[in-house]
């Protein structure tokens, strides 16, 4: 089970530093016993075996207990992106019928003002230090909850439920943009989680002596991911909220004597912008990158400023996690290549019918292994599009949806995508997510967005709009309506004006013609 | 030399205009921490920053960019005037 990751350490290294968070650090038994009572205050507040509970926090103490109560409790946990706003957070909540919410205290008023259109919802859990208990009432839906009255009304409950959850059983719905603009649940079981940890943890050789620092949001499953592994070896997490101030997350590295630093091509951009040179970074063993492949002169540069550090270039999707890594002796020669299947996965490349291609040509990546996801939360057909039957009966294989080519020797080379999905700073963004948001300005009468190739952000997002008759309005108005109402990583980075946009016979946006070459 | 109002007051436009979008700027308190409230990531440091190197003539290191300058309006102000306090 993947709550066993913290119990086995807590019992292992009670007293070891499991997290660090400010000037703040957290024991394993700390959090152990923390999550303990949460589970039992789930259960005893009716949560059942695979209940969904949703948790829209930062990077924080409450958001790590919270995941693993959840599991401790049989349910399965949703991170929502703290950034993501509340008509998604709707969305998100009605789509997988949670039935908890844990929320900080300040988006309290938000969820009482839509609490009409939340029907499955019957507990929100508020984090923070003004966050009052609500007295229990039928009528009252949902009802609030102080997280603190919680775990002092639990506060003798430090030892795990008994609960009947096997390892086939869901952990974890991760939402991820699909190409109908609403975003679909990854089905995720222990096994599937656990499969994917130990591999990932096996090739990074992570151990007990590891220090993790993790800027990347939980909700991520990048960043999730670095609060499992570390449990899972016993290490210590050093969890910071964001990497907006990179100075102050570099002296984090030094203090905390950093061994291993999760990067998307975004952050090691505005790294090498920086004087590394001026950073004792003795300590650290290893950085990580996945998302987009990171620009080979990054790589390059990394190697020569900091020589003793390893290099893990990896290329993955929530999908299934993580697919692959190139090995340390290869990063000199295959720069460019995101590397072989990750310990006990196997990948290959097929044609249009499935078929697997020879090296060297050009086809759709297909997955095998533990990790591949169950599909995604109530849609069948969506799910039909990425799982498809193996050879051995029963069997489904991960169809990636991206274009690969892989050489003689098995490296994987990053080719495309095979829909119109664009993948920027790591995460994937739906274009008709981001045009459905334009639409609803009123002086936007028309919307297209594209990706374009970008040597940090993987691709670019850019929207091209025409303006309803007479109308004026300016791309910084464009934006500032984006920022209101996308998750920080879906706003495009350039707004395009037209008189009209290119359309096939049938009348439909054509954007083959807004693509860039 | 800009006084502390005309400062506040230019400080509080720019993260108004460029980081609100929309919100009542009455609802930012000026030690309302810029991290906290989720309202700059960091793009909007640099540009922060770019407003402050450019309005005010001054030079703003790496080793600047750090929360305990940058993170609320209050905080802004002070650095803003130790930066220009170096300069006189």
């Amino acid at each position: 089970m993947l709550q066993s990751f913290l119990e086995q350490s807590a019992q292992d290294h009670p007293e070891k530093v499991a997290l660090v968070i400010d000037q703040k650090r957290y024991t394993y038994l700390e959090l152990e016993q923390q999550s303990n009572r949460l589970a039992q205050a789930l259960l005893q507040r009716g949560l059942e075996r695979g209940d969904r509970v949703a948790i829209h926090l930062d990077n924080s103490l409450e958001a790590a207990v919270a995941i693993f109560a959840v599991l401790k409790a049989g349910g399965v946990f949703v991170m929502v992106n703290p950034t993501t706003k509340i008509d998604k957070l709707t969305y998100v909540l009605n789509n997988s019928r949670a039935r908890v919410l844990i929320i900080p205290e300040k988006k309290q008023k938000n969820i009482v003002e839509h609490s009409d259109l939340l029907p499955h919802l019957k507990t929100a859990i508020t984090v923070g230090t003004a966050a009052k208990s609500q007295e229990h009432n039928e009528l009252q839906m949902p009802r609030f909850e102080s997280w603190d009255q919680l775990q002092a009304e639990f506060a003798e409950h430090i030892t795990p439920p008994a609960i009947p959850t096997i390892s086939i059983d869901l952990a974890a719905l991760v939402y991820t943009s699909g190409s109908t603009g609403n975003p679909k649940g990854v089905m995720l079981t222990h096994l599937n989680m656990t499969s994917a940890a130990r591999s990932i943890t096996t090739y990074l050789m992570n151990e007990s002596s590891d220090i993790i620092l993790n800027v990347l949001p939980l909700s991520f499953d990048y960043g999730l991911y670095q609060l499992l592994m570390a449990f899972r070896v016993s290490a210590t997490l050093v969890l910071e909220k964001s990497f907006t101030y990179p100075h102050a997350v570099l002296q984090k590295i030094i203090s905390e004597r950093v061994t291993g630093f999760p990067l998307v091509p975004t952050m090691s951009a505005i790294l090498l912008k920086m004087d590394l040179s001026k950073y004792d970074f003795t300590n650290l063993r290893y950085i990580t990158n996945t998302g987009a492949a990171l620009p080979t002169e990054h790589i390059l540069t990394f190697r020569k400023q900091l020589p003793h550090v390893q290099i893990f270039s990896m290329y993955g999707l929530t999908e299934c996690k993580r697919v692959s890594y190139l090995p340390l002796d290869q990063v000199d020669t295959r720069t460019d290549s995101v590397g072989i299947a990750m310990p006990d996965t196997e990948v290959f490349v097929v044609d249009d019918q499935g078929h697997r291609l020879p090296p060297e040509h050009v086809g759709e990546l297909v997955v095998r292994g533990a990790n591949v996801m169950q599909g995604y939360w109530e849609s069948p057909e969506q799910t039909a599009e990425r799982l498809k039957p193996a050879e051995i009966p029963g069997e489904m294989l991960l169809y990636t949806g991206d274009l690969f080519r892989m050489d003689r020797e098995g490296y994987l080379y990053f080719v495309g995508r095979r829909d119109d999905i664009i993948k920027s700073r790591g995460e994937k963004v739906s274009p008709k997510e981001v045009e459905n948001v334009l639409f609803t300005h009123e002086k936007i009468s028309e919307a297209a967005v594209v990706g374009d190739p970008d040597p940090v952000l993987g691709q670019s997002i850019r929207a091209i709009v025409t303006l309803m008759p007479g109308e004026e309005l300016a791309e910084k108005e464009v934006l500032a309506y984006c920022r209101k109402h996308l998750e920080d990583f879906m706003v495009p980075q350039k707004i395009e004006f037209r008189d009209e946009l290119p359309k096939s016979p049938n009348g439909k946006i054509d954007k083959k013609q807004l693509t860039l070459p | 030399m800009s006084s502390i109002q005309s400062i506040q007051s230019d400080v509080r436009d720019f993260v108004a205009d460029n980081f609100l979008f929309g919100e009542d700027p009455e609802s930012l308190n000026n030690d309302d921490s810029f991290l906290e409230t989720g309202i700059i990531d960091s793009t909007g440091v640099l540009e922060l920053v770019a407003f402050i190197e450019d309005k005010y003539s001054v030079e703003v290191d790496d080793d600047e960019l750090v929360p305990e300058n940058l993170d609320s309006i209050d905080r802004l102000i002070n650095f803003i005037e130790s930066k220009l306090k170096e300069l006189a």
